[in-house]
């Protein structure tokens, strides 16, 4: 044991070594944004000086944290609720369409982001969800929707064909069956297609750099982003330090706690794939 | 409106319970209760996709400013003005490299990774889970944090020795990939490691009594076996570097002397940036939406060829 122990030992070094290189910017920033640093709102002795300049910064931190919220919130629901009816339908129903249906869907991901945000600027427009949050979730939600519906079509397909018919036997009607029976035989699928939803909704920036223009209602990561060009050109890095943090622990957090269905998430994925 | 138990006949060829029929009235055909849940689907894919892609392809032949609106067909100068445009080229140019360097790079990276982690036990655990932490944030709070921290003010990487980390076009690009290269590499780690877990150890005990040394077993096993998932990950991480934007609008803002812009950017640029070309920006995404699809079907068809 202890000799494969120090035969180990320099490939523990190195790959240790390695693991420091990949934490470490996450480490550096959560400390300089509480140390001193001139050019800041800390200039002298450690303390939570950027956080007071993130919450002062025009409608203050704590609005941007609820655009964010509300967004995210919003777009975890709706990729939900729709690629688990999609999912069931395309798993478990024989329809005229169908499989049009589910590669069109697929083909969200073959279209850039950039080609689809242009006019949906114009179309959020006419549809009179311009400038609103409402409008960024469902957009959002649609970009989600090719892993969701994938992910729900094939956690549908798993459930043994035992457990769907004796549901149905039982009496059930087909969405009760859904609500009572196969759910709950999902919720894998759930917590991927969720913790996707709300990663991708919590981060992502061009949609509402195109589609926001009302800078109260931007999202944290669009917030940040405009706070560094603000005050004379002059950056403030010790604000841009702390907003990083408050962006990225949630996301953090979620990851350790979930890390098992991150990770199982692209393992299904990857295989099908 | 419960349907009765046979109009869930399984497409997977599960014959229907045959007792079932006659005991409830049918109320609703089996295509019909599919397609009720499939609607918010469809409803989805039609007004957010299918209405924008034809949207799109009409703006890219009319003249469409950002304030003015529609005014009407000009085709083909849209896409000869967006071909035209002085950055176009450098653009053009400018991605490809990035993505070249990118793919290979990160590739390598993560498979040095992944063959490094493939063992299960706590200290691979703990080396996984730190390579995949930076997976979790957004690319934009990457290109944030990383901005910080190349900043000549607040940056603790002075012992590098490198003068300016965005200063010059060189630096500018290598410092992305660096960030790109920390954002993803547990990613691409992860999936190749999927792979790896998928060959079977008798494959190696083979090479190893055939007395096949550890290099001849990576390269003439372990790397033919890997195949598909090292194609999955090409395929995905040429066609996130083609469609680059955060991290440069973020970290270089295409500078110095716009020599970091990307196609993507510059459909940005022009649509509301300057120019305020709604039509133009329209005819440049079509553009990049054929180049994408182009490579992805030749992607497809070298390792379809390889694989034969």
């Amino acid at each position: 044991m202890s000799r494969t122990l120090m035969l180990r030992t320099p490939q523990h070094v190195l790959t240790g070594g390695l693991a420091i290189v990949f934490l470490f910017p996450l480490a550096w920033a959560a400390v300089a944004s509480v140390s001193p640093q001139p050019g800041t709102a800390q200039i002298s002795g450690w303390g939570l000086g950027n956080y007071q300049t993130l919450a002062n910064y025009q409608a203050g931190v704590v609005q941007y944290l609820i655009n964010s919220t509300v967004v995210s919130g919003l777009t975890v629901a709706v990729t939900l609720v729709v690629s688990v009816l999609g999912g069931y339908a395309f798993a478990l129903f024989r329809f005229p369409g169908r499989n049009l249906l589910f590669l069109i869907t697929l083909a969200i991901l073959m279209v850039p982001y950039a080609t689809l945000l242009i006019p949906l600027y114009v179309l959020l427009n006419e549809l009179g969800l311009q400038d609103s949050l409402i409008g960024l979730s469902l957009v959002l939600a649609m970009f989600q929707l090719p892993f969701a519906t994938f992910m729900m079509r094939i956690s549908f397909e798993a459930i043994p064909a035992e457990l769907r018919e004796a549901a149905l036997i039982d009496g059930c009607g087909s969405l009760r069956a859904l609500r009572h029976v196969l759910l709950p035989a999902v919720k894998p699928g759930l917590i991927t297609v969720g913790l996707f939803a709300f990663l991708a909704a919590w981060n992502d920036f061009i949609t509402p750099l195109v589609l926001i223009s009302d800078s109260d209602k931007a999202p944290l990561p669009l917030a940040v982003a405009n706070m560094r060009q603000q005050v004379m050109g002059i950056v403030d890095y010790g604000a841009t330090e702390a907003g990083v943090v408050v962006l990225a622990l949630p996301c953090v957090l979620l990851f350790l706690a979930l890390q098992r269905h991150y990770v199982r998430g692209f393992m299904s994925g990857a295989l099908k794939g | 409106m419960p349907p009765t138990p046979t109009l869930t006949a399984a497409p997977d060829g599960v014959a229907a319970s045959p007792a079932a029929p006659g005991r409830r009235p049918r109320r609703l055909s089996p295509a019909l209760t599919g397609w009720a849940y499939a609607t918010p689907t469809a409803l989805f894919v039609l007004i957010f996709f299918v209405a924008p892609i034809l949207l799109v392809a009409q703006m890219s032949v009319s003249d469409w400013g950002l304030f003015t609106g529609d005014r009407g067909l000009n085709a083909p100068e849209n896409f000869t003005k967006a071909v035209g445009d002085r950055l176009f080229w450098p653009a053009v140019w400018f991605t490809v490299k990035y993505t070249v360097v990118t793919t290979v790079i990160l590739l390598a990276l993560a498979l040095g990774l992944a063959l490094v982690v493939q063992e299960s036990n706590r200290w691979t655990g703990f080396l996984r889970t730190s390579f995949l932490i930076p997976s979790a944030l957004g690319l934009a709070s990457a290109s944030l944090l990383f901005y910080a921290l190349y900043s000549p003010q607040s940056s603790p990487l002075g012992f590098l020795g490198v003068e300016s980390f965005l200063g010059t076009p060189a630096t500018a690009l290598w410092s992305t990939v660096t960030l790109i290269v920390w954002r993803f590499a547990g990613f691409y780690m992860l999936l190749l490691l999927v792979g790896l877990q998928g060959i079977s150890g008798d494959v190696y005990e083979a090479a190893r009594l055939d007395g096949a040394s550890r290099w001849q077993t990576f390269r003439h096993v372990t790397l033919p076996l890997l195949r598909s998932s090292l194609a999955l990950c090409t395929i995905l991480c040429v066609t996130g570097s083609m469609l680059a934007f955060d991290q440069f609008y973020l970290l270089t803002k295409g500078g110095p002397d716009n020599s970091t812009i990307t196609i993507v950017q510059l459909i940005y640029n022009m649509a509301f940036f300057g120019q305020n070309n709604l039509g133009r920006a329209a005819a440049l995404s079509i553009l990049v939406l054929v180049a994408l699809l182009i490579v992805n079907v030749l992607q497809f068809r070298g390792l379809r060829d390889k694989e034969s």
